[in-house]
């Protein structure tokens, strides 16, 4: 990790602790923009200052993993309350320009420093890492409550349930409709499913296709599919490409769907 | 090998499958259907298949194939009770089961059989 003999260095850094840290939180605090108070980012510093010293001297074999650590996770805050990943990484390459400001005065650290700026920029590219893997992980996490969100399967009447499909269909999202619906059919025992596709902006043969295997799936369970929602542009993509929805009954709006469903149940709707 | 019980209830046969489906299974439960509704004369056939988790496509296309021999008998088959993984499958597998009505549970199943909603 670090070549050069750093038992002078961890030294100097204890010995002026308090100067490196008045330097190192100027330096940090540009980047912040008060998004975070002066107190609580000198109070971090501190922390990792410490625990620097003890990693460079080499005498306390746990304060490296310590420091890794205590990094890891200041660099998964940062990356949810919304900082850039330069700001991150500028906060702890900061300590190289409050060292290097003092050592300028004292004047015979140089090689030791050469060997600490080494160190200090893994350390940096270290806190880039882990935001970036943060950053990703929120992103999963969106993603996924997103294809949670929506796929709702509500139950219309006794026997009918829809499926209001919103946004674009791809083959996970399919698949995870196709399972809700299915796994609805059993729970309520409905025999009729209106697929709503008002809020699908694009069908193309894929999404055909599955909508498809939705149905065929729905009837060998031993219930029907009714779409409804199929807007004019989609219509004419849906001729134009030749996609046959076979015999899979169709209407114009949800409401003809229910109609069309409670028909088939024998009930009928009339005026109270 | 085990074999699955066909219990006869009026003039239509239930045949429960409690058990992972074995190929041989399925092929000797084809020929004991065929056999009994020579014998009882039966008009329907209820599959149930609650209890069956996993499908291929020869036991996909078994199921089809009681089906099409029970129509020859004059005896409708109804399958009940897929799961949505095993309908899933059969769909991947490419299998629509023709000739073969389908209801979620054996009583809607019955409900079919005696002509009702």
């Amino acid at each position: 990790m670090v070549d050069v003999d750093q038992a002078k260095m961890a030294e100097f850094l204890r010995a002026s602790e308090s100067r490196i840290l008045d330097q190192w939180s100027e330096t940090a605090a540009r980047g912040v923009n008060g998004r975070i108070s002066p107190a609580e980012l000198r109070r971090e510093l501190a922390e990792l200052l410490t625990l620097v010293a003890s990693a460079v001297s080499g005498q306390d074999e746990s304060a490296a993993g310590q420091l890794r650590a205590v990094l890891q996770e200041l660099s998964r805050s940062r990356a949810r309350q919304g900082f850039s990943p330069s700001e991150t990484a500028a906060a702890v390459f900061g300590l190289k320009e409050a060292v290097y400001a003092l050592i300028g005065d004292s004047g015979d650290l140089l090689p030791e420093y050469l060997a600490f700026s080494r160190y200090v920029d893994g350390l940096g590219l270290l806190t880039f890492e882990t935001f970036v893997a943060a950053r990703e992980q929120i992103i999963a996490d969106q993603a996924e409550s997103m294809l949670e969100l929506s796929t709702p399967v509500v139950r219309l009447w006794d026997g009918i349930i829809a499926v209001p499909l919103v946004g674009t269909l791809d083959s996970a999202r399919t698949q995870l409709v196709m399972e809700k619906m299915l796994e609805a059919l059993v729970a309520t025992e409905a025999e009729h499913a209106v697929i709503d596709i008002t809020g699908v902006p694009t069908v193309d043969t894929e999404v055909a296709q599955h909508l498809l295997k939705t149905v065929v799936a729905a009837r060998l369970m031993g219930a029907d599919c009714i779409i409804t929602g199929i807007r004019p542009q989609i219509a004419y993509t849906i001729v134009s490409l030749g996609i046959e929805f076979g015999d899979v009954p169709t209407k114009q709006t949800l409401a003809d769907g229910l109609a069309y469903a409670l028909g088939r149940s024998g009930l009928k709707v009339v005026p109270a | 090998m085990e074999r699955v019980p066909i219990l006869k209830i009026g003039s239509t046969l239930l045949v429960s499958i409690q058990v992972d489906l074995q190929d041989q299974s399925v092929q000797q439960l084809q020929e004991d259907v065929a056999e009994r509704i020579a014998a009882t004369g039966a008009k329907g056939v209820i599959i149930d298949i609650t209890a069956v988790e996993i499908v291929d496509s020869f036991i996909g296309r078994m199921l089809s194939m009681i089906g099409s021999m029970s129509r020859l008998f004059d005896a409708q088959t109804v399958l009940v009770g897929m799961r949505p993984a095993v309908a899933i499958t059969l769909v991947e597998l490419g299998l629509t089961l023709d000739g073969v009505q389908t209801a979620l549970n054996t009583e809607k199943g019955l409900r079919l059989l005696s002509g009702g909603p």
